[in-house]
């Protein structure tokens, strides 16, 4: 009776471990791709925006708000550039998590904003004045949105990957982008130019880096352990 | 009831002639070497009308009360003639005052717009589009490059399409959401409209004048206050037709001076 007992209760514990391993596989070593994206040559100079039309606008930036298509730091590195994983990810479960994109002061915030293709986006207007937020699709359908101020956030997503410049239709200076990527594996660069790819395991990656007006470039990584690879973009610039 | 109709009619003459009279409801004080000879011919235009319609209407009332059907059988009195001769002695009476008004305007109309370009003047390009004005300066180098229109980008603040990879020229030009100008400076502004009709209308310069897309448009002016006025659109030009608009900045000849060359450094 005693044997019984004992067996049926280690035959238990086994069943729950049995369980817990196939609910919960041990998750495989991981590694990360990290590098910096620079520069090199003489970026163009980036304007200051003039929004006297808009005084509600205006007044949200004590001092004048500056274009954003090649934002530089320190030791030549590039702000907003988005570095993915083009090619050798795993396909994972969709992204669901809702991406905000903010219109506020007249300006788009974030500047880029990365989305996987499928993945949810909301479109917020914070300003006291209207916004017609136009994002200039060429794959996924083309659409425009009116938003008075006060307006619930608009609800978006986008099937397929593509870089999409957003202006609005009423101010003529806003501008941005929405990335949509086949991948959830990215990162967008700080002003300090750096990137981290996280949670990779070994295998070979083509990673790619963008920026709205140098365009992409890629390069092979292999990611070998649990530690970092590094690789590094420069971009060639032009003053124009 | 035909009494009371006269006394009606000639009443609301009457407000509306004291509207005008005491200038309630008037243009603001002009500030433009235009403007003078402008407001001369709205006033020669205002009183000449004024004039005709004041009259007019006390006569309709007079007739109205004098003539009108009292309901006692009395026959009606018709215009000699019957209709045809009042319609016709009215409408060569306004045709007449019509022409006379765009006769004697014509001095004025020709000097905005058939005079030729001053030397001296300050050539601004300006480029309309929904729904903002922009407005571009020679830089240092005096020259104003070509546009291009397949280059206009306005999310890199390429609003005219300036090829600077290219045209050295355009390099040093300046692009301004606002019209600066000295004062008692001649100014030579060359519209352009990028994509519907919008116009450029500042009511204390007495101008406005319609974009069209596809005409470059030549407009004179000279500002003669230090002043900072609104520039309107009012040509409805889409959705946000409501929220076009500008500022026209008229700054002394060392401000100006200081805001061009704060203008040069930022470029």
């Amino acid at each position: 009776m005693r044997t019984k007992v004992l067996s049926s209760l280690a035959l238990g514990v086994l069943a729950v471990a049995a369980m817990g391993a196939l609910a919960a596989p041990a998750a495989p070593p991981a590694g990360s791709i990290t590098g910096t994206v620079t520069y090199t040559g003489t970026p163009p100079k980036m304007k200051p925006i003039d929004m006297a039309k808009e005084p509600t606008c205006a007044k949200q930036h004590p001092t004048p708000v500056m274009t954003e298509n090649v934002v530089t730091g320190p030791n030549n590195s590039l702000q907003y550039v988005v570095v993915y994983i083009s090619a050798g990810d795993q396909a994972g479960p969709a992204a669901t998590a809702t991406v905000r994109y903010d219109q506020k002061g007249c300006e788009y915030v974030p500047h880029v904003a990365v989305m996987e293709a499928g993945q949810p986006l909301e479109i917020y207007n914070n300003d006291q004045t209207a916004h017609n937020i136009h994002p200039l699709a060429k794959v996924n359908p083309e659409w425009n949105k009116s938003q008075p101020p006060g307006s619930p956030p608009i609800q978006a997503k986008y099937d397929k990957p593509e870089f999409i410049p957003v202006k609005c239709n009423i101010h003529p200076w806003m501008h941005g982008y929405f990335v949509v990527l086949g991948t959830q594996n990215y990162s967008v660069t700080g002003n300090d130019g750096t990137f981290s790819l996280k949670g990779l395991p070994p295998g070979k990656y083509t990673v790619t880096a963008w920026q709205e007006k140098f365009g992409t470039q890629s390069q092979e990584v292999t990611v070998t352990g649990t530690g970092a690879t590094k690789a590094d973009f420069v971009f060639k610039a032009l003053p124009y | 009831m035909g009494k009371l109709f006269a006394v009606l009619v000639a009443v609301i003459t009457l407000i509306s002639a004291g509207v005008f009279i005491s200038r309630i409801w008037w243009l603001p004080p002009d500030i433009s070497v235009l403007g003078v000879g402008i407001d001369h011919q709205l006033m020669e235009t205002m009183v000449a009308s004024g004039v005709l319609f004041v009259v007019s209407q006390l006569v309709l009332a007079a007739f109205v009360w004098q003539f009108g059907d009292r309901g006692d059988g009395r026959a009606i009195k018709t215009f000699p003639g019957g209709v045809t001769p009042m319609v016709v002695f009215a409408t060569v009476l306004v045709s007449a005052e019509i022409l006379v008004l765009s006769f004697v305007g014509t001095k004025v109309w020709g000097g905005i717009f058939m005079s030729p370009p001053n030397p001296n003047a300050l050539h601004i390009d300006v480029q309309a589009e929904q729904f903002a004005y922009y407005f571009r300066y020679p830089g240092p180098d005096g020259k104003l490059g070509a546009t291009h229109p397949e280059l206009i980008d306005d999310g890199n603040s390429n609003f005219f399409g300036l090829d600077p990879a290219n045209d050295t020229a355009v390099r040093d030009d300046i692009v301004s959401a606002s019209l600066v100008i000295p004062v008692d400076q001649p100014i030579l502004l060359t519209m352009h409209s990028k994509d519907v009709g919008h116009a450029f209308y500042v009511p204390d310069l007495r101008i406005q004048q319609d974009f069209v897309p596809g005409l470059v448009i030549p407009l004179q002016f000279t500002a003669t206050k230090v002043a900072k006025k609104e520039i309107v659109c009012t040509q409805l030009c889409g959705l946000g037709h409501y929220n076009m608009r500008g500022y026209l900045e008229v700054q002394s000849k060392e401000d100006y001076q200081k805001w061009m060359a704060d203008q040069v450094a930022q470029q």
